[in-house]
């Protein structure tokens, strides 16, 4: 990471902060401890909810995570207006009744919002445009965050410049809310291949890669040699198939979010089930196809052409 | 064994860093997603990620009953965190319907240390380990409430132990596959 993301280590383990709390947890935040939820999720299906009924369905089916919101963005595209965080007590429902990492939604540049979801101790906060955004030039400084943040990107520069700012996992943005899987391979695609020509640049043309993604220089040249993200890259956005799911994870994602594609499926229970089996075993596909068979309608999908909001162009 | 074939379970979690780890080291991974996969190898790692996940994945691979044959037959396994707990003989705070393979006699209590923002890094002393403390990132992670007569505990924090081998069972509540420290890899190679 750049000098930036470096976790900052005390030399000596500091006193405890709270009575009882031993001091070993004083190390909590550190970039490393972010980023490693994030690559514990690797190979997972992390699954929109909105109560506490629908989390269990999504824990049953073997979701790694579930997201926690008001209403999945099918929905938030039907109903229109503002959509902002979720209400806390729905927040702390869905975290009594599951075992796994609860994510939540913050309105990109909220960080007021942020810090509600941190106080109730959400697992992961997703500044997302699938909310309506309270911040049109600026994007949260998650450096302040002991949480994690993931954040959506359509590029290889948006990826770079969230994590700039401390996001601790990205996930391409697709075009939530349509069932329609097309923006999320256009973002992949954009994001990996991107990633493969900055691999092959020299270092001088590195320079001009940076001005034009535009993303700072370091994390520039990390990328440049790594040939990876310095954070796990998920995929978001359109998802509501097995097959969908066995496209995107063989396109470079580490671990897929579905939001509307399971909960407005004909039977969400198999449904939810067939895409774990298909990010899991993403390269047979007879084993894809086992589990495709006779799930009922997926989710209605939409054309992004007929789209009033496209939800990936919030984000700066 | 220095060139051994370990295998990795790769329903979900952290394969790719155990993956990265043993080749650095010299080793040939493999990735484990079916029984044909589990057949060839020298060794196991069972990684961190969701252990509710792992649970059910295990059982519609088809992978359960052929790991409990070779568990039981003397496979060296290295689990971490969601590793341990799928290694462990009874779990604490799991779903009902969760399973392990029960690889050494232990109880696991899950999410022993609170939720992601009371994740933390420390420095362990593992006496059996040259060059220092280890420095151990935790995520979410369990921690060994009872530990059965024939295990060993390598290292621990005031919550209980944290590094326990039994036989050629090793598991970590820990993730060294985070660290960038591959002292424990490198210990379980020299085992297998």
């Amino acid at each position: 990471m750049t000098e930036a993301s470096e976790p900052t280590e005390p030399t000596e383990p500091t006193e405890p902060t709270q009575p009882g709390q031993p001091r070993h947890r004083s190390l909590t935040g550190t970039f490393r401890v972010k980023r490693g939820l994030a690559e514990m999720l690797e190979g997972g299906v992390i699954m929109d909810v909105v109560d506490a009924d629908q989390a269990r369905v999504a824990e049953d089916a073997g979701a790694v995570a579930v997201m926690a919101l008001e209403r999945v963005p099918a929905d938030i595209r039907r109903h229109g207006g503002v959509a902002r965080m979720s209400d806390p007590a729905m927040i702390e429902r869905i975290k009594a009744a599951v075992t796994i990492p609860v994510m939540a939604k913050a309105r990109i540049g909220h960080f007021a919002e942020a810090q509600v979801l941190d106080a109730l101790g959400v697992d992961f906060i997703d500044e997302s445009e699938v909310l309506t955004p309270a911040d049109e030039a600026h994007h949260i400084d998650k450096w302040a965050f002991d949480v994690p943040f993931v954040c959506g990107a359509t590029t290889l520069g948006e990826a770079l410049r969230r994590i700039s700012e401390g996001a601790a996992m990205i996930r391409s943005k697709g075009e939530a809310g349509t069932g329609n899987i097309v923006e999320a391979v256009r973002h992949l695609r954009a994001i990996t291949g991107d990633i493969r020509r900055l691999s092959v640049a020299d270092p001088a043309e590195r320079y001009d890669w940076a001005k034009r993604l535009p993303a700072p220089i370091g994390l520039v040249n990390e990328v440049a040699e790594a040939g990876v993200l310095p954070v796990p890259l998920f995929c978001a956005g359109g998802i509501a198939t097995p097959a969908d799911a066995a496209l995107v994870m063989q396109l470079g994602a580490a671990a897929v979010f579905v939001g509307s594609g399971i909960f407005k499926s004909a039977e969400p229970a198999r449904m939810a089930r067939a895409i774990v089996e298909a990010t899991t075993h993403h390269g047979d596909p007879a084993l894809v196809a086992k589990v495709s068979r006779g799930l009922g309608e997926a989710m209605p999908g939409l054309e992004v052409g007929s789209l009033e909001t496209r939800l990936a162009d919030r984000g700066w | 064994m220095p060139g051994a074939r370990v295998g990795v379970l790769a329903l979900q979690g952290s394969a790719r860093l155990h993956v990265a780890a043993f080749a650095e080291l010299g080793a040939t991974p493999v990735e484990v997603r079916t029984p044909a996969d589990l057949a060839g190898v020298d060794a196991l790692v069972v990684p961190g990620g969701e252990s509710t996940t792992l649970s059910l994945l295990l059982g519609s691979s088809g992978l359960r009953p052929a790991l409990e044959d070779r568990v039981a037959g003397g496979l060296p396994v290295l689990g971490t965190c969601a590793g341990m707990i799928m290694c462990a003989g009874e779990v604490l705070g799991g779903r009902p319907d969760q399973r392990s393979v029960g690889a050494l006699d232990i109880t696991v209590r899950r999410n022993a240390f609170g939720r992601q923002r009371e994740s933390f890094e420390a420095d362990l002393d593992i006496d059996e380990l040259a060059g220092g403390p280890f420095a151990a990132v935790f995520i979410r992670a369990p921690v060994v409430a009872r530990a059965g007569p024939e295990v060993e505990v390598l290292a621990r924090l005031p919550e209980g132990p944290v590094l326990c081998r039994s036989g050629g069972v090793v598991v970590a509540a820990f993730h060294p596959e985070l660290g960038g420290d591959l002292r424990l890899h490198q210990s379980f190679l020299e085992r297998i």
